[in-house]
């Protein structure tokens, strides 16, 4: 049963075929025997995860609960979880238990469903390969000596390993959606704004969008459904109603005017993804949809005015982990300055710390106009792209990755290499807008991911474009040999 | 001799009176036990995030009505980052580039009679930080964060001010206004309300600015001034001796009555303010703008003006009585109940009443004398019962508990002896015990009527009506 998607599950649970109980022990034990090699857990709750299925299992047979009741799956380490470990990849919290839930993980409790525990991830969410995790790295199950992509590379590579049908993920440049795609998984970026950022660990508040990982994208709909929503903890998420995520996901896309960005299909694009992608795009036609060509002129910009903008909002995020209050303090600091160097030098990995040190430049008095400001104008000239191309067309699909997934250790000496790993994904955060992932086949053995942007809040119509391909193909059920 | 001139600027923290912090639901209350008004998102914890109080903002918007400033209908928090234990998230929010409310002004009353405009540059929200406390943890510092997130509204103003007594001036006013407002207690032993002075000197006739000190977190007025003045002089000393102002911030002393520099410019910390990601700009709306007009009360000036024109008082008295918007109405209750007689009830209660609240550290909100047990003891006065010496026993035993008026008055038998026979029978006696004086009286030595009038009055208790004794006491001399 654990190669089902949650909608299956469902069903099953609500048949009566198996408990939650059951499922949720099957899983905890492919668990115990993946994780050593997958590395995708950095906490498994195996206790609470049984009490919380059996406590599912009561709501059921009193007719209560949702259809997501019963259902386990796991919640990157991001999310703060009340009396679990809430690491972010870092030795800064290894010993930092929150007082508290996040929003995510308290909606996902009221409806049943059951946490499995924390996937890895890069530390505090900066990373493209989930290599800079203070827990070591996670191996992509397709192939063990690649990365999974990142940073929500755990939760990618649990829910590929079938060690979970579902798991959440946040995407502040395409952390959901490029492990998603080197993983050969779904995900969902939503609207910034759309799924409330209460009790997630901030890297770069502006950007930080929580999302799901799944198998299908009927998968993603249900799981969406639950996390999405107004929440008055949050001044920037939307209060703007939640449609019924499953009731359009049939609907009929031969309407459907698909926009291809010139600048998605350039150099630095490997051709084996090309080719996948381009199949895709005639499966689209195929099912009825028109395709045109587009531009997004300044989609080129968006790397240069993110490595502004979020590192910027990094440096004033992380500023509150300086030893005094909670997470990681050095050992007999001799002062005030000694206690904030050593902590902050010894409890932040060296990819957390280029980050603050170019933020904290490029705010600095004398450079602020030059790098933060410049950095926020082509952010809007970025949005005002995407609003033009909107205005002709429905959706706009591309790569979600130049590459498939590279091998462990080929790029993480290289920041600016590693940082090209998200040309596609990261204007999509820029602009606010939703984007999704989703397998199209393989090239050199390992995944390719089909991305979808679509306008301000159209997760609905995102899911359903995804869901027609996936009636029509197979690429999501594909599974990993050896898992 | 070169004849300097000084130039003065205030930067006032105003506490505002909410009842919870401007980002979180904890309590404001000052005196609990250290860290138990400090929720998650007061402790920065990782992944909690601010939501702004919009009492908060409605003070502020009441503020920049009533100094006729312009109150934003966009601005925008910021963050001011630095590191200090106390400052939990390693930044602070406040307003930087669009603050709540730009370009007011307020006029202040000079030594001289005259008034002075003083502009009012902007006043923005932002959020207090925590308290280092370096005692009693023996060499180490303990961080108490239950003012963390406290809002604070600070109130720039021009370089207006020319000397010490006119900051002063200017402080009181805003001192008396956000009290009017009910914005901020205005407690300053409690570091409610506390003000940063920059202050310059240059030679008079020049129209640079001099180099500026800036003095930081004065929470007395007598500091303020001393303070301004102590730095003036520095000032001028310095550059008549041929050195320069550096710009730096010092810290008042007011043990040596003395500045000292605290950090100069270069040391400064870079603050890489930018807009806080995690609060959507401020937008104020007419309507919230007409509601927060609406509640505005009468303010001091308009008070001021009405009390002398309805009232009939000097300037004097009325700038007295509206120090305070509760001094004010307890004053207008008195007038209420006793029917009139203003300037009496304003003697009343700027003299003996204000006199014992002084004395024993009390607002007047704690009179254990109310406006109308006070117009009580007035109404006596009035209709001849007691008279003014006696009214001061009286007050005092109301003061003490004792009751009203009239009861002190029954139950001390201090009604005031009117009947003439009565008056005329002490008078005789007191003529007769003291036949020397008699003489010297009517042979020309008219002082002495001052003793016969002492006492009269020393042998009737001083209940005899001091108008009647002179009466009857100059026609028995006479003979």
């Amino acid at each position: 049963m654990h190669d089902k998607t949650i909608a299956q599950l469902s069903a099953g649970l609500a048949a009566g075929k198996f408990s939650s109980a059951e499922l949720v022990r099957a899983l905890l034990e492919r668990i115990e025997r993946f994780n050593g090699t997958l590395n995708a857990f950095i906490t498994v709750t195996a206790d609470q995860a049984l009490a919380q299925a059996q406590a599912a299992d009561q709501r059921r047979a009193a007719g209560q609960g949702g259809p997501l009741t019963g259902i386990p799956i796991a919640h990157k380490d991001i999310f703060c979880t009340l009396g679990v470990k809430t690491s972010c990849g870092s030795r800064m919290l290894d010993n930092f238990i929150a007082p508290y839930n996040a929003t995510v993980v308290e909606k996902f409790d009221a409806a049943g469903v059951v946490m499995l525990g924390k996937t890895n991830l890069d530390e505090f969410a900066m990373g493209s390969s989930t290599e800079t995790s203070y827990y070591g790295p996670v191996r992509n199950p397709w192939d063990l000596d690649a990365v999974p992509g990142g940073s929500s590379g755990g939760s990618a590579a649990a829910v590929a390993a079938c060690l979970a049908p579902g798991a959440t993920g946040t995407d502040t440049g395409g952390s959901i959606r490029q492990p998603a795609a080197l993983c050969g998984i779904t995900g969902l970026k939503p609207t910034y704004g759309r799924v409330s950022r209460w009790g997630m660990i901030a890297y770069a508040s502006s950007l930080d969008q929580g999302g799901a990982m799944a198998r299908s994208a009927e998968d993603v709909a249900l799981l969406l459904q639950i996390m999405a929503g107004f929440d008055p903890r949050d001044s920037t998420s939307a209060e703007q109603p939640v449609p019924d995520y499953g009731a359009s996901l049939n609907d009929d896309i031969r309407d459907l005017t698909i926009g291809l960005p010139k600048e998605y299909f350039g150099e630095g694009l490997d051709a084996d993804v090309a080719r996948a992608i381009e199949d895709a795009i005639a499966e689209y036609r195929k099912l009825g949809a028109t395709v045109k060509d587009i531009s997004l002129p300044n989609a080129p910009l968006a790397i240069p005015a993110y490595y502004v903008i979020a590192p910027a909002e990094c440096s004033s995020n992380l500023a509150r982990f300086d030893g005094v209050r909670y997470g990681y303090r050095c050992a007999e600091p001799q002062d005030l300055l000694d206690l904030y160097t050593r902590s902050r030098g010894e409890g932040f990995g060296s990819e957390v710390k280029r980050r603050i040190m170019i933020g904290a430049y490029a705010l600095s008095a004398g450079y602020y106009d030059a790098y933060y400001l410049k950095a926020q104008q082509i952010r809007r000239l970025i949005s005002e792209d995407f609003r033009k191309a909107f205005t002709e067309v429905d959706v706009i699909m591309g790569p979600s990755s130049p590459t498939v997934a590279f091998n462990l250790g080929e790029k993480v000496d290289d920041p600016v290499t590693m940082y090209l790993s998200d040309i596609y994904t990261i204007a999509v955060n820029l602009a606010g807008l939703p984007g999704m992932s989703v397998p199209v086949g393989f090239a050199k053995g390992r995944p390719v991911g089909l991305q979808i942007i679509g306008d301000y809040f159209a997760e609905a119509r995102l899911l359903n474009v995804a869901h027609r391909y996936q009636q029509a193909s197979d690429w999501h059920t594909r599974v990993p040999a050896g898992f | 001799m070169m004849e300097w001139e000084s130039v003065i600027g205030l930067e006032i923290h105003a506490q505002l009176a909410t009842k919870s912090k401007i980002f979180s639901g904890a309590a404001t209350a000052y005196g609990a036990a250290p860290n138990t008004q400090a929720c998650a998102i007061d402790l920065g914890l990782p992944g909690v995030l601010p939501v702004l109080n919009t009492d908060a903002v409605r003070m502020a918007a009441m503020f920049g009505l009533a100094v006729e400033a312009t109150v934003a209908e966009r601005s925008v928090f910021a963050r001011k980052n630095y590191f200090y234990p106390d400052l939990p998230k390693g930044y602070q929010i406040s307003q930087y580039e669009l603050p709540v409310v730009h370009q007011g002004h307020l006029i202040i009353d000079l030594d001289d009679g005259t008034t002075k405009t003083i502009g009012i540059t902007r006043a923005h929200l932002e959020e207090d930080a925590g308290k280092s406390l370096h005692e009693d943890f023996s060499g180490m510092t303990g961080i108490d964060l239950n003012r963390a997130g406290t809002p604070l509204l600070e109130i720039v103003s021009e370089p207006d001010l020319r000397s010490a007594k006119e900051a002063v001036a200017y402080m009181k006013k805003i001192h008396t206004l956000v009290r009017y407002l009910g914005i901020c207690d205005g407690n300053m032993q409690e570091g409610s309300f506390r003000c940063d002075a920059n202050v310059s000197v240059r030679p008079k006739g020049q129209e640079r600015f001099g180099t500026r000190a800036e003095i930081k977190n004065l929470n007395s007025f007598r500091f303020v001034e001393r303070a301004i003045e102590y730095e003036i002089e520095r000032q001028i000393h310095l550059l008549e001796d041929g050195g320069t102002v550096v710009q730096e911030t010092r810290l008042y002393d007011p043990d040596q009555g003395e500045t000292r520099s605290m950090r100069s410019k270069e040391e400064a910390n870079d603050y890489r303010y930018f807009p806080d990601p995690d609060l959507l700009p401020l937008s104020i709306d007419t309507a919230f703008i007409e509601a927060a007009r609406q509640a505005l009360p009468e303010l001091p000036d308009a008070k001021r003006e009405r009390f002398m024109g309805e009232y009939q008082l000097s300037a004097y008295d009325a700038a007295l009585l509206t120090v305070s918007r509760d001094l004010a109405d307890y004053f207008e209750a008195t007038v209420a109940a006793l029917g009139g007689e203003a300037k009496l009830c304003a003697n009343w209660v700027m003299g003996d009443l204000s006199g014992f609240l002084n004395k024993e550290s009390k607002d007047i909100g704690d009179s254990p004398v109310d406006p109308s047990q006070l117009a009580g003891l007035l109404r006596r006065i009035q209709d001849q019962t007691i008279s003014g010496k006696i009214a001061k026993e009286v007050f005092e035993a109301m003061w003490q508990g004792a009751g009203d008026a009239d009861a002190v008055i029954d139950q001390r038998g201090l009604r005031q002896i009117t009947d003439s026979s009565a008056i005329e029978q002490i008078i005789d006696t007191v003529i007769e015990t003291n036949p020397n004086q008699l003489a010297q009286y009517r042979s020309g030595k008219d002082k002495l009527f001052g003793f016969f009038v002492g006492q009269v009055m020393k042998a009737s208790k001083g209940k005899a009506n001091p108008q009647q004794v002179n009466e009857l006491l100059l026609k028995k001399l006479a003979g």
